[in-house]
């Protein structure tokens, strides 16, 4: 029997141990939702897929790099926070953009969006979102310059089915939408890819169910009325407000950002209605095809608001 | 009973121990027995250098009201008492006794003849007796609360939540007869009518040995009560809500909702304490961690050094970097091994440099993990924030004082912040302030 004093041992808080997921673990399952849908979209509009992601991602993870060896500040790359912001640019814009203008959008949304406000955690809105609304608005060119889906029978296909609900011609059937075999934003076209990425992060209980469903829920709601009103096949035009458009990917990827959505459930019923109600003012009567970009940055400035408007029934019958 | 449960969060078991029988360790060569080892007043050395004390023996106590009497462990001589620095950082009193092996046991040992109310609190004061699952609060004031005649319910919290920790669990298995002893005793003196063992699911075969034990004495009003094997049920204001559905604010005591609630490991002691005579003078822990050898339930004399504990578990199969008294989600890091164990320690757990690390901590992302593990829904990094302002106004009004520190937020929080150490500088925050 040995003995030996040990008089110098660590001491620390409790607890001792800790959940083994961590940030990165929780950004690594983000990124492992995404996978579907990137390779749908591969498969629908080539390898250019790949190559674009790769780009956003390796300039979304350089700028945030260097932003931190020129502040003197603790590295961030490793919680992959970055390298899902430049997956989800990617997923944001059309696969034929020019890599300029997406580099150009990862810097605005680590340098501009996520860092001169202080880093993770403390953005106001979502740096991807943004990123799209800036490139969107500045270069609406080549971010409406679709790429032809290899399985189109014709050229008129490139133009989105919200561009084509807008501008007149043939929709395509929800099938091929639910699929993704349209034309579109990268990583938006599959709606099973994206649904399957997302029931994922449901089932790891990386994210709430409730934004997603709010979300898909009001849009859905809200054609079924519009349309119940206005005339048409209702159901039909319902089915395609949900397939169409960034809808999936804004409900389960960007709308569940964590630092951007509010906090207690009830605040994220709001959230999620918020965004399928602007969502759908915007495509009925405004003048883009699409609004769920906006919706969420409309709603992501809103989020302190709400945070501070819910009120949270404690044990004890105490409230927040 | 209630059916709805509150916010818990799953941590992996780390049972390891759980079939290890237990094993009485042999009597080491020197007992430090501290003379503060429960809440309240530390008691007063009544013995001197060069004084003989037998097994059982009266060593310190003291006039207060909220304190509780320690006994000799062994037979042997006192060298010295001395003065340590203890595992909270204060300055304990030891009574040092140089052990003669021959464990001779002090005449006057007897059986409590107890039979009204005050008999059965003054025997178990006489008996040393403090809160085992914790907190070593004097168990005789427990006994004896202000609203004796509104009191009707016995808990016993056997939920053992505590990852490592088999303790109790072996206690169950093997002291069962003192168990259910103890809660009749408790019940017949205080006056209580039905009794529940809070058990939590992971322990099945204690919970089936208690139920065939109760069966075989034709005892019906005290019952096992199966919890979910979740962290944290066997906080006291948890299990209160999980057995009977009532609220337990801060602040508010067990006996206010008309229950007394108590250890597993006190309650068997009365028992076996009206069976012997013998007051608490040893203590079942649970030894484990992944710098020990041969990990065991042990049975050890208060006052043994924690390195001689270890050596009859094999001694270290690799240094240790951090030593706890408790489990992992509460327990305490102490400084050193040389402390000597006390009344309330069921578990001491090394472990290896590896398991030491404090994990660096990151920014929030805002995931809300906190607010779902926490058992009362606070809202931890939200009371982060206000401390970070140090906002008195602001933590009181999110119920940091509701806080338990039960450490589920800590544990949780993927940005590895320590929210619950967090909310306990928080409490001192609003304090300072005078909020009530």
């Amino acid at each position: 029997m040995d003995k030996k004093t040990y008089s110098n041992l660590i001491v620390s808080s409790a607890p001792h141990i800790v959940s083994p997921m961590d940030t990165s673990r929780i950004m690594l399952m983000v990124i492992i939702g995404l996978l579907p849908s990137l390779l749908v979209s591969t498969y629908v509009f080539g390898f250019r897929v790949i190559t674009l992601s790769a780009v956003c991602v390796i300039a979304s993870v350089a700028f945030e790099w260097i932003w931190n060896a020129l502040m003197k500040k603790p590295q961030t790359v490793g919680d992959l926070s970055a390298a899902v912001t430049g997956l989800l640019i990617a997923f944001n814009v059309p696969s034929g953009l020019p890599y300029w203008i997406a580099v150009l959008g990862c810097f605005v949304a680590i340098i501009v969006v996520k860092q001169l406000f202080g880093g993770v955690g403390k953005n106001l809105t979502n740096p991807a979102i943004t990123a799209r609304v800036v490139l969107f608005i500045s270069y609406a060119t080549e971010m409406t310059t679709w790429t032809l889906p290899r399985m189109a029978a014709d050229a008129t296909s490139t133009a989105t089915p919200l561009g084509v609900l807008a501008e007149g011609g043939t929709l395509p059937s929800n099938m091929q939408m639910f699929l993704g075999f349209i034309g579109g934003s990268m990583g938006e076209v599959s709606a099973v890819a994206l649904l399957l990425g997302g029931l994922f992060l449901i089932w790891k209980k990386i994210i709430s169910p409730i934004i997603p469903a709010c979300f898909i829920g009001t849009v859905f709601a809200f054609a079924l009325i519009y349309y119940g009103v206005t005339g048409g096949d209702a159901l039909q035009m319902a089915i395609f407000h949900v397939l169409a458009g960034g809808v999936m990917l804004g409900a389960f990827f960007m709308a569940t950002d964590y630092v951007t959505s509010p906090l207690l459930p009830m605040g994220k019923v709001i959230f999620g209605i918020g965004c399928g109600l602007i969502t759908m003012i915007i495509r009925v009567w405004g003048q883009y095809p699409e609004g769920v970009s906006f919706s969420i940055l409309l709603m992501n400035c809103l989020t302190p608001l709400i945070n501070n408007f819910c009120e949270k029934r404690m044990y004890g019958g105490a409230k927040k | 009973m209630s059916q709805k449960h509150l916010n818990s969060i799953h941590v992996s078991h780390y049972k390891h121990t759980a079939g290890c029988a237990t094993e009485v360790m042999p009597v080491p060569d020197v007992v430090k027995i501290s003379m503060s080892q429960h809440i309240g007043a530390p008691c007063k050395p009544l013995v001197q250098k060069g004084d003989y004390v037998k097994v059982g023996q009266l060593l310190g106590d003291t006039d207060a009201f909220v304190s509780a009497p320690i006994h000799s462990s062994v037979s042997g001589t006192v060298t010295g008492i001395e003065e340590q620095k203890n595992a909270m950082g204060g300055i304990d009193t030891l009574v040092v006794i140089e052990t003669d092996k021959k464990q001779e046991v002090y005449e006057g040992i007897t059986v409590p003849e107890v039979n009204d109310l005050p008999g059965f609190v003054k025997a178990i004061r006489e008996s040393g007796l403090v809160g085992l699952g914790g907190a070593s609060f004097p168990t005789h004031i427990k006994f004896n609360p202000r609203n004796i005649d509104d009191v009707h319910t016995l808990i016993v919290n056997a939920a053992e939540c505590e990852p490592f920790i088999t303790s109790d669990h072996r206690l169950m298995l093997e002291d069962t007869e003192d168990l259910i002893a103890g809660c009749q005793l408790v019940m017949k003196y205080i006056g209580l009518d039905e009794g529940y063992i809070g058990i939590e699911e992971n322990k099945m075969d204690a919970i089936q040995h208690i139920d065939s034990v109760l069966a075989a004495k034709g005892i019906t009003n005290i019952k096992t009560f199966k919890l979910q094997a979740r962290y944290p049920k066997g906080a006291e204001r948890v299990l209160v809500y999980e057995i009977t559905g009532k609220t337990m604010n801060a602040g508010v005591l067990p006996a206010d909702l008309g229950i007394i609630l108590s250890n597993v490991t006190t309650i068997a002691f009365v028992g076996q304490y009206f069976r012997t005579g013998m007051p608490l003078i040893n203590k079942r822990m649970t030894i484990d961690g992944d710098a020990v050898a041969t990990p065991k339930n042990v049975i050890a004399p208060i006052g043994t050094m924690i390195n001689d504990v270890m050596a009859f578990c094999g001694g270290y199969k690799q240094e240790p970097r951090k030593i706890l008294m408790g489990g992992p989600m509460m327990g305490r890091a102490i400084f050193s091994d040389e402390i000597p164990i006390i009344k309330n320690n069921n578990a001491i757990l090394a472990f290896s440099k590896a398991q030491s690390l404090v994990k660096e901590e990151t920014a929030c992302i805002n995931c809300g993990r906190c607010h779902q593990a926490c058992p009362f829904g606070l809202i931890p990094t939200a009371l982060a924030d206000a401390y970070d302002r140090r906002d008195a106004e602001a933590l009181n009004r999110l119920k940091v004082m509701q806080c338990m520190e039960c450490g589920s937020c800590s544990y949780i929080c993927p940005a590895r912040r320590p929210l619950g150490f967090t909310n306990k500088l928080g409490k001192a925050v609003v304090k300072e302030a005078g909020i009530k």
